[in-house]
């Protein structure tokens, strides 16, 4: 029987509880994470030193949050903990693995990747400027750091991010310009119905709402970004259009936008696993079924680096990618926890569509982006640079437009700049998005310095 | 639903060599049909390293090299794009006085083929390029060689081609080629059906399967170089740097990205996917180092290989069939081919019309692998 110890790749909650479930079945797992410290994005810790009490990092989500640490902190001596390490390419049985300006090889034979998510955006013009962020690289801000973007932020865009962040924002005492939702007031009535199905997860969306409206803080739906205006090489205003179409300008000294997330897939590119279009979160996947199995065997895949389900989800799929891993070893998992842990999936995926529906990926704004808007920052590609590219080079894919227009070439590899990019091109050639086909992903998954030591 | 066509001449193989001579055929008004079974300049002629050098040549390959040459400096005339070609100068590094020697001696061999070469002695070398390492010894300048984007070129040819007539087929893999009287019958998997009085096989690293069923056997094997594109850095080279053996090489684009390769990737022919290896990377990254010490803490950003077909000799296949009347090749062109593209393109165009070329290449017969 081979021994060598199953990998995970990722701390967060989907990693966790892979890798717990893995060490009770006594295997003793790999476990690489970027981060210096379990938790993920979502769950990420304070530095050491920090003493923030867990109610105030995390809201109502501490209870979860400190669950997950003292599960992973109770792995210590029965998982292979490496954090602060990249994984930066895999192939036939091999990872490579940066961590202190080194990189090792390790073998692998059966690998939970759980890489996770990160901010989905949409450029606008003036989106570089300094003084703008993510919304979760603001969230980091306040999670990680205890500091805030400004002393008066817009929160734009739309996804349950938007009102999460400026929520916890207000809470910790942040200056809030106003939270401007991309999404149309009738979308997410529409979307109610099936909303509550979520329980409690809708009932948190209603009360950051209200309480953000209770502080006084404009909260506006349907608006379209109009442009970022700079003072002092900083941003210091926001110009939109309401949902009326009349253009407004909001003075600021930050902004943090996003529109939902992207699941991190260039791990599972690399495994050579088969991709689909989701038509639902509107992103190229990687195929897998609700045990985590792939069509590439020894690779599963969990959490939101499959598909966007939430912390919720991806504790549970990543206790069932290990369930599936062990089934695969030989070991008897039994019937019941599958069951119950796929049946529990089913109930989470059901509520996605909805939630989907209230907070569309605004499509249109990058579709319509202006010709001037800058759409590459690592090339200095503009969106009309790269329709031209499309258009008169006759790149109908993906692939062939970043060649002629460098567009997704540069230091992010299209990480960043891919989602809308993919909708500009698509919208350029009259096509639909999945048409165009997406982003091969290449080696280093993220940039790796020259002078890697052996 | 079949779609029949018929033209003068049938290219199979969108790279740089087959998208040119449908180009040169369509400036002389031959009917022209291309076949490319994924997008042309998707293989070798699309993910190499952008080299466009004559130095170091076999000598067999120079004047097919010096007529190309004289087309890349032409390439906005002539594709209506420069493809970011630029002179910028070669040097072939010697690491040891045997290596120096060597360049010394093909300094005065290539002279007959017009090829100006300077030698550059340690303090040339030092002065000139005063971010070099210990490792160089010396070095040969070639300054009308220099690099261009292989990304932009079969592409442009084939824009080309396309507006000057041409029928360039994308996503169209030939599934059935044969002989039909004096002319060549050949269907797509996308349902066109062809006829042709002239076959062009320019299929690259499966040429030789074309060759093959016409009863002639070459033993093309594939490689795949492993390459590496570092992060934008101020721009502070401008040659091309190559070494004395060869397989190690570096330049930078004026944008700053420091492009490197050296080693082998993995090349997969029958699944046409080639892969990059991180050993070889890293291993390359150690020889830049070396020559380049200030590209140490310098970000690697892309890697990437594509097959390329390789024969015993280094030289490719390019001329009649030996078999098979109407039918031309030109393949293997065994990891230096994108700088010969353009004019395999020209060369070939004159076999087919003219019966003759005026660039010698009786030394890439394919007759000389038939047993």
């Amino acid at each position: 029987m081979d021994d060598r110890p199953p990998i995970v790749i990722g701390a967060g909650p989907a990693g966790t509880r892979a890798a717990a479930t893995l060490a009770a079945a006594r295997l003793v797992p790999i476990v690489l994470d970027e981060a210096p410290a379990s938790g993920g994005q979502i769950y990420r810790r304070a530095p050491a030193g920090f003493t923030r009490p867990y109610r105030a990092l995390y809201g109502f989500d501490a209870a979860k949050a400190r669950r997950l640490h003292t599960v992973f902190d109770g792995l210590a001596g029965s998982i292979d903990y490496r954090p602060d390490t990249l994984v930066w390419d895999m192939r036939h049985g091999a990872l490579h693995c940066l961590c202190g300006g080194r990189s090792r090889e390790v073998p692998y034979r059966d690998i939970i990747l759980a890489p996770g998510a990160r901010d989905r955006i949409i450029p606008f013009p003036g989106w570089t400027l300094p003084g703008i962020y993510t919304l979760g690289g603001a969230q980091i801000a306040l999670k990680y750091q205890g500091c805030a973007i400004g002393r008066r932020v817009v929160f734009m865009g739309t996804g349950p991010l938007l009102y999460l962040v400026a929520y916890q924002y207000a809470k910790a005492g942040g200056g809030i310009a106003a939270v401007l939702d991309t999404t149309p007031f009738a979308a997410k009535r529409r979307a109610v119905p099936g909303l509550l199905r979520g329980g409690s997860t809708f009932a948190k969306g209603l009360w950051y709402v209200a309480a953000l409206r209770a502080r006084g803080i404009t909260v506006a739906n349907g608006i379209r970004p109009v442009a970022a205006e700079e003072k002092d090489a900083a941003v210091s205003a926001l110009l939109y259009r309401d949902a009326a179409g009349t253009q407004r300008r909001l003075a600021c000294d930050a902004v943090a936008f996003g529109f939902g997330l992207s699941s991190e897939t260039q791990l599972a590119d690399l495994a050579e696993i088969p991709f689909a279009f989701d038509p639902v979160q509107q992103q190229f996947l990687p195929e897998h079924d609700i045990t985590g199995r792939t069509p590439v065997r020894g690779v599963y895949l969990a959490g939101d680096g499959s598909g966007i389900a939430g912390a919720v989800a991806a504790e549970l799929c990543g206790e069932r990618a290990a369930l599936a891993l062990l089934e695969d070893r030989g070991h008897e998992v039994g019937k019941p926890r599958p069951a119950e842990l796929e049946r529990a999936l089913r109930r989470i995926a059901a509520f996605r569509v909805p939630l989907e529906a209230a907070f569309p990926f605004p499509a249109d704004i990058a579709a319509g982006m202006p010709d001037e808007t800058l759409l590459c920052r690592c090339e200095g590609v503009t969106a009309g640079e790269f329709r031209r590219a499309a258009r008169t080079l006759e790149a109908d894919e993906i692939n062939r437009a970043k060649a002629f227009s460098r567009c997704g070439m540069g230091r992010c590899q299209g990480r960043v700049c891919g989602p809308a990019a993919a909708v500009v091109l698509a919208a350029a050639l009259n096509l639909p998005t999945e048409r165009i086909g997406r982003l091969r992903g290449q080696p280093p998954v993220k940039p790796i310095p020259m002078a890697v030591a052996t | 639903m079949t779609e029949h066509v018929a033209a003068d001449v049938a290219i199979i193989g969108g790279g740089t060599a087959g998208c040119s001579t449908a180009l040169h055929l369509r400036w002389r008004g031959a009917t022209v049909i291309l076949l490319e079974r994924g997008l042309c300049g998707g293989q070798a002629s699309g993910v190499n390293y952008g080299g466009v050098r004559q130095q170091g040549r076999e000598l067999a390959e120079l004047p097919l090299a010096r007529r190309s040459r004289a087309m890349w400096g032409r390439l906005a005339e002539i594709v209506g794009s420069d493809c970011e070609f630029v002179a910028s100068g070669h040097v072939k590094l010697a690491r040891s006085d045997a290596d120096m020697a060597e360049l010394e001696a093909y300094r005065e061999a290539a002279r007959p083929y017009g090829l100006e070469l300077e030698l550059l002695g340690r303090n040339d070398l030092r002065t000139r390029y005063p971010f070099l390492g210990d490792a160089a010894v010396g070095g040969s300048l070639c300054a009308d060689d220099g690099q261009a984007n292989p990304r932009l070129v079969a592409p442009a040819f084939a824009r080309a081609a396309r507006a000057a007539g041409a029928d360039i087929r994308e996503h169209a893999p030939v599934t059935m080629i044969e002989r039909d009287g004096a002319r060549f019958r050949l269907r797509t998997a996308s349902g066109v059906e062809v006829s042709a009085a002239t076959l062009v096989n320019v299929a690259g690293a499966w040429g030789h399967e074309i060759a093959a069923r016409f009863g002639e056997r070459v033993p093309q094997d594939v490689i795949a170089p492993n390459m590496c594109v570092t992060e934008p850095v101020p721009y502070f080279m401008r040659p091309n740097f190559g070494v004395c053996g060869g397989g190690f090489y570096v330049r930078q684009i004026p944008r700053g990205n420091v492009i490197f390769g050296g080693g082998r990737g993995v090349a997969d022919r029958e699944r046409l996917r080639a892969y990059p290896v991180a050993t070889t990377t890293l291993d390359a990254s150690r020889q830049t180092i070396a020559l380049v010490p200030r590209l140490r803490h310098t970000q690697i950003i892309r890697t990437w290989t594509g097959i390329e077909g390789i024969l015993p000799d280094a030289i490719p296949v390019i001329g009649p069939s030996r078999t098979t009347p109407g039918l031309i090749h030109a393949f293997g062109c065994s990891g230096h081919g994108f700088q010969l593209g353009p004019a395999i393109g020209a060369v070939l165009s004159e076999l087919i019309l003219d019966g003759a070329t005026p660039t010698p290449i009786a030394a890439f017969d394919i007759g000389r692998f038939a047993a």
